[in-house]
């Protein structure tokens, strides 16, 4: 990109100039150049997020979730069975993904099956998660710490949605004309996109999942201290 | 080689065939362009009357009836969000950037049709919710475009029910369109150039388009955060951004939130929004002016570094708008700081416009006119931005009427006059025809001398201490007798600059189908849209085969060369049978 903003268009040029993508060495499909750009606003969106997460724990009403004994994620056994979940579900994409460019259709399409299944499974048990918390009494609106929860695993949960849809229509398309290169390179393109959300998961688990103290730490960092 | 695998997968794009799949459920850029720039203009024109009926208030209070001061706020958030958002980003970006970079790049259509559509469609709905809340309970919302919690969501506020519901649904729908449009300009840019385009090849349109959809790509999601965060605020009753407070004499359920949060928040999205904005004016303007005055446009590499520069400074410039939020002292010294470093790049584009004029063989078209009345309009708004962003500056022109001036000369009257140009000049190759010249000098003139007698008495008004957003000042010590008048002549003004755009819708109707016709390349453009073997352009553009590239968009008045001006996909072999 730099040696390109470096050329100078008004000096004559010999007639052999390549542009356009003949440039690039290994050409990446624009599905995936898209994909990339998606990913960075998806990335914005939880960034963002999470900058307002800091600000606001310095705020005196804001009672985090994990820290003392009796706050329920201080011991979050169930984050990290859901983690598993999310993990497994990665795994088996993973696995269809090279399962595709062996030329394996069974074994492919059993990949997708497992990973669409976990990720429902990650679904539910978060939503599960969601029940118990309420029913400890931590409402939506009783805390800003409780509104962060719900809305990070809410607003991730939609994430993982729209790839468990995005999956099923690659999978549906392979049934209608069964193409398995096209296939290969569309589950390929879902993978990067679950990994991607995985990633993102970990880092919430890790941000839900601190002390008082680290937040008060991170905020520091920001200039965020009142 | 990708670019074969995108740009010649023919069995692909099939011509449609039915009416439906042609005009309406199109997914030719062409058709969609001409579909986001229709519906575009049409709330333009509503937030255009909106914007006269505040004009009406101001100029002679108290004479009419059915404003009253919730009616005035509303106009004064709804004209502002209309036109910034659903007027200007949508027809920059989803109305020129639809139809020019395809065409100037050597592609057949956009890299993923399909999504284009659904951009279009999507962005329909989001104008639909936003004008569904001129008919629900309460009117629309009444916040300023800004949206500032609390009072946004507060029952003192017009429109603190369904009209702000319906707003911050509409905002999140319309990123969500426009997210699907960006990426797809932002692909095409990157892999469906034609051979020979380089990068530095590229028209500085669509280097403009380019960079301001990047931004939008990573600025819209501060403004979906927010709207996302204030929807629950309103809807669940979180406190993200609501403070602990009284309202209407009584204790809410909010505890301790930060209204100074979603400012930041609106900010970051806000200053590069004016920069999504202006980019595309930026790079039109330029080959406007070029084409115009048969002159290689100065300096095309600073010009392209600038749109980069400006596009990246322009993510860190955003408290200059809330320097009287009390925020740190050294937090305002850092963005005064880079408010005017950004200032820079901007003065190199304005200086390079000028001397591309320089010794041009300047030929005063409609465009061209509307290009140099650009050069004034931008030039001064961007020097009283000079003014606000110094800290000490602002404090006291924050929130008054100098600020109205400045932002409508740089962000109202500007782009609107590239929008004009880019009209006039595209025109023959959207429609085949050419628009009444006649017509467009009177509607140039009247526009360019009316927006001044508009927007510059703002700026005394402001030094006054007038203040933005009232419905009435009353009587005040500190504001002579001599703001009377002056307002009431802003708002004849603003009546007759209203009116004047009717000249132009009617040109537009009038000249679709008795306008003169016009032969292909009417202004000996070099850019490859003028290229295309049938004009205007048939789906898919080209024909058999892409156009191949072997010259910069620039090579007009060559010496030696018998025409004034080179196309792009012109070969040197070509250009030798040429020499005179
Ligand atoms: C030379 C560059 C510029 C500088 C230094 C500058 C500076 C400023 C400052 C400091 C303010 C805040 C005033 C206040 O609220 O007290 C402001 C407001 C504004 N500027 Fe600029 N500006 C520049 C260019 C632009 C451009 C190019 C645009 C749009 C195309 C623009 C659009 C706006 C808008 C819309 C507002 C008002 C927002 C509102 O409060 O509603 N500015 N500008
Ligand atoms: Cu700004």
């Amino acid at each position: 990109m730099l040696r390109n903003l470096l050329e100078k268009p008004w000096l004559p040029q010999p007639d052999n100039v390549v542009g356009g993508n003949a440039a690039v060495a290994v050409p990446t499909s624009a599905e995936r150049i898209a994909l990339r750009f998606f990913l960075a606003i998806v990335g914005v969106i939880f960034f963002l997020f999470t900058i307002t997460f800091l600000s606001r724990s310095q705020y005196p009403d804001f009672q985090a979730l994990a820290g003392q004994p009796w706050q329920p994620l201080s011991n979050p056994w169930q984050l990290w069975l859901n983690t598993v979940c999310l993990l497994l579900a990665c795994a088996s994409l993973q696995w269809a993904v090279s399962a595709s460019g062996k030329d394996k259709a069974d074994f492919t399409r059993m990949g997708i099956r497992f990973a669409q299944l976990f990720a429902i499974l990650f679904i539910v048990a978060q939503y599960l998660l969601w029940q118990k918390l309420h029913g400890l009494g931590f409402f939506v609106a009783s805390n800003p710490a409780n509104s962060y929860f719900y809305l990070f695993t809410g607003i991730h949960a939609l994430h993982l949605l729209g790839g468990i849809i995005a999956l099923a229509r690659v999978s549906l398309k392979f049934r209608q004309n069964g193409s398995l290169p096209k296939l290969a390179a569309n589950i390929s393109l879902c993978a990067t996109y679950w990994h991607f959300l995985f990633v993102i998961w970990l880092l919430l688990f890790a941000l839900l999942a601190s002390s008082p103290e680290t937040y008060r730490t991170l905020a520091a960092m920001c200039g965020f201290l009142r | 080689m990708a670019h074969v695998a995108i740009a010649d997968q023919e069995q692909e794009f099939h011509e449609p065939a039915t009416f439906i799949t042609k005009y309406i459920w199109s997914q030719d850029h062409k058709v969609i362009a001409i579909q986001y720039s229709i519906t575009a203009i049409f709330v333009g024109l509503v937030a255009l009357v909106l914007s006269g009926m505040m004009r009406l208030q101001l100029g002679f209070p108290d004479s009419f009836n059915f404003i009253d001061p919730s009616a005035y706020l509303q106009f004064v958030t709804m004209h502002g969000m209309i036109m910034v958002i659903y007027l200007l980003t949508a027809l920059l970006l989803g109305g020129f950037g639809n139809y020019l970079i395809p065409l100037m790049i050597g592609a057949r259509d956009m890299v993923f049709p399909y999504l284009n559509m659904l951009s279009y469609w999507t962005y329909l709905l989001s104008v639909i919710l936003l004008l569904a809340s001129f008919f629900v309970v309460g009117g629309p919302t009444g916040a300023g475009w800004t949206l500032y919690p609390p009072q946004a969501i507060l029952s003192g506020t017009p429109g603190a029910g369904a009209g702000i519901t319906l707003m911050l649904l509409s905002l999140g729908v319309f990123i969500v369109a426009f997210t699907m449009g960006g990426l797809n300009y932002v692909t095409t840019v990157l892999q469906a150039r034609t051979k020979g385009m380089t990068l530095m090849r590229m028209p500085l349109s669509v280097w403009g388009i380019f960079t301001a959809s990047i931004l939008g790509l990573l600025a819209f999601p501060a403004l979906l955060v927010s709207a996302i965060m204030m929807l629950l605020d309103q809807q669940v009753g979180t406190s993200f951004f609501m403070p602990a407070l009284l309202s209407l004499g009584e204790q809410t359920d909010y505890t301790g939130g930060s209204p100074i949060l979603f400012q930041h928040l609106f900010w970051f999205f806000g200053h590069p929004e004016v920069y999504i904005v202006a980019l595309p004016a930026f790079g039109i303007v330029s080959d406007v002016i070029a084409t115009h005055a048969r002159k290689n446009i100065f300096g095309y590499r600073m010009m392209v570094w600038a749109i980069v520069i400006i596009g990246g400074l322009s993510f860190i410039v955003w408290a200059h708008h809330m320097y009287v939020s009390g925020m740190n002292p050294y937090f305002g010294f850092f963005f005064a700081t880079t408010t005017l470093i950004i200032a820079v790049p901007t003065a190199i584009k304005v200086y390079n416009w000028v001397l591309t004029l320089w010794q041009g063989n300047i030929h005063l078209r409609v465009p061209m006119l509307f290009s140099i009345g650009f050069i004034f309009t931008f030039t001064h708004g961007g020097l009283t931005g000079l003014f606000l962003g110094n800290v000490v500056v602002d404090l006291p022109l924050s929130d008054t009427y100098f600020v109205v001036g400045h932002f409508h000369m740089v962000m109202g009257v500007s782009p609107i006059m590239v929008l004009y140009a880019a009209i006039y000049h595209w025109f023959p190759l959207v429609t085949g025809r050419y628009l009444h010249t006649g017509l467009g000098k009177l509607h140039f003139w009247l526009t360019f001398l009316g927006t001044y007698a508009i927007y510059l008495p703002m700026h005394y008004l402001g030094f006054l201490g007038v203040p933005r957003r009232y419905y009435a000042m009353g009587s005040t010590d500190f504001i002579p007798d001599s703001a009377e008048p002056l307002n009431a002549s802003i708002t004849v003004a603003a009546i007759i600059v209203g009116a004047v755009q009717i000249i132009f819708i009617v040109n537009l109707i009038w000249s679709l189908s008795k306008g003169r016709k016009s032969e292909p390349n009417p202004w000996g453009a070099t850019s490859l849209e003028w290229q295309t073997p049938e004009i205007p352009p048939k789906h898919l553009n080209w024909g058999e085969k892409l156009p191949v590239v072997h010259r910069w968009a620039y090579d007009y008045s060559v010496p030696g060369v018998s025409q004034d001006f080179i196309p792009q996909n012109m070969s040197e072999a070509e250009v030798e049978r040429l020499k005179t």
